[in-house]
């Protein structure tokens, strides 16, 4: 229960960072929050050669407009954002799905970078990042590239960064006006791991029916699923009541493919999908009518 | 290799050469001696290990010691503020029996702690969701929600 040794450094800049990065390759572990690896190093789980804590470097903390994208820095902790009335204002689904990460003294050392690189399939955040058609910017020694979310994410606590590359930045597009959204996740207890998730966003055509929906799930998969046929079925349609229904049973039945583990089996992590997927479209699609705030 | 650390932890300066692992909780506890942190599962979950870092509640088995080098660390020593009397959360909890054992009781109170500053009339709605990250196996909570009740009163009436 006590971590093995390791070398520490703590870079003051990105350019250190990534110096160091480029020479440990895969024996070298970035401390971002710490909230998801300080607990595998201490159950020894992870043993780095050499730990790089990047709580010192201060260009990393950011959140900010830019081009109607919320650019938010990789050390950016998840309290910030949840607090966060620019966030608020411009991402509202990512400002209502905070409170659902694991509890306020995590989400104080929590980052956004930490969390999105770490690529828990039960995490709230890489799901959130493929719904709203979030960017990665990542960098190493040598290069520099933004990823989509949809092509970040290739497994289980797997992304497709290689051990020298970091995630410095994320940039999510602001939800326009006329666009609905909603998060809603089943856990055990409040704050644990989710046994499922989903976010939607949804946003209508003129004359009410459905122009564009993005359905993506948690818990149910190695990495966050797309529900892609529900949203085939849902486009075009009215958001009727009858229409998110059959979306909803497609995405259960045909969209994921779920594993069992000791707090939820397939049929019951298939069940909360189906029941969860009714949920949030419905409340995404009456936000985008208008109907609920 | 060990490195030299300066962190203020109640107020008071502590100087120590620690090894990079070293977690804060058991810095806290073994080189300066103060034991009031409880170190309950070491990964996270329990919350009995809760300080305060610059003012926010933070896991201190989630962090190094290293981490806190030129930082602010209030542990629950430091809730009477040198005066040896009773914080009003401590009050509160002591007046409506907020604990049994004890075990979770500094980690809660050091979560209180920055939350009745922000939230000087909780809901019990909204005291239930900041315990959430505070495991108790004794009480079934319902003493810790009056508890806090009583210290948000107290802390309204406490003299400035």
């Amino acid at each position: 229960m006590k971590p093995a040794a390791f070398e520490y450094h703590a870079p003051r800049t990105v350019e250190e960072t990534l110096a160091l990065l480029w020479n440990y390759g895969e024996d070298g572990k970035l401390l971002a929050g710490g909230q998801s690896l300080v607990p595998t190093m201490n159950f020894r789980l992870t043993q780095p050669t050499a730990l790089i804590d990047l709580n010192g470097i201060d260009e990393l903390f950011f959140l900010r407009e830019e081009d109607d994208e919320l650019r938010c820095g990789a050390m950016t902790r998840q309290r910030a954002v949840e607090r966060s009335d620019l966030v608020k204002r411009i991402v509202p689904l990512l400002h209502e799905t905070m409170p659902h990460i694991a509890h306020t003294q995590i989400r104080n050392r929590g980052t956004i970078g930490g969390s999105l690189a770490h690529a828990d399939p039960t995490a709230e955040l890489p799901a959130l990042a493929i719904a709203l058609d979030a960017s990665m910017y990542v960098r190493s020694f040598t290069d520099a590239r933004w990823i989509a979310a949809r092509d970040y994410y290739v497994g289980l606590f797997t992304t497709s960064m290689e051990p020298e590359e970091m995630l410095l930045e994320v940039a999510i597009p602001g939800l326009p006006a006329g666009s609905g959204w909603a998060f809603e996740e089943v856990a055990r207890q409040k704050g644990n791991y989710a046994m499922c998730g989903a976010a939607a966003v949804v946003d209508l055509a003129e004359g009410g029916s459905i122009g564009h929906v993005s359905l993506v799930f948690l818990g149910v998969g190695e990495a966050p699923v797309e529900a892609e046929r529900a949203a085939t079925l849902l486009v075009g349609e009215k958001p009727t009541a009858a229409a998110i229904r059959a979306a909803s049973d497609a995405a259960a039945k045909l969209d994921i493919d779920p594993v069992g583990d000791i707090h939820a089996g397939p049929a019951f992590r298939r069940h909360l999908a189906g029941v969860l997927a009714e949920r949030v479209l419905t409340k995404a699609c009456a936000r985008a009518a208008g109907y609920e705030g | 290799m060990e490195q030299t650390i300066s962190v203020s932890v109640n107020g008071r300066q502590y100087e120590r050469s620690v090894e990079p692992r070293l977690l804060l909780s058991d810095f806290l506890r073994h080189e300066i001696g103060l034991s009031g942190t409880h170190v309950g599962c070491e990964h996270g979950v329990c919350g009995a290990c809760t300080v305060l870092m610059d003012s926010a509640a933070v896991r201190s088995c989630l962090l190094f010691a290293v981490q806190a080098n030129g930082r602010d660390v209030t542990t629950v020593e430091g809730l009477d503020g040198g005066h040896e009397e009773l914080h009003p959360i401590q009050h509160g909890f002591w007046e409506k029996h907020g604990l049994q054992c004890g075990f979770c009781t500094p980690g809660i109170l050091m979560t209180l702690v920055p939350f009745l500053e922000e939230n000087p009339d909780p809901t019990e709605d909204e005291i239930r969701e900041v315990l959430s990250g505070n495991i108790c196996r004794c009480t079934g909570y319902q003493k810790i929600v009056e508890a806090v009740q009583l210290s948000a009163r107290l802390i309204k009436e406490k003299p400035a």
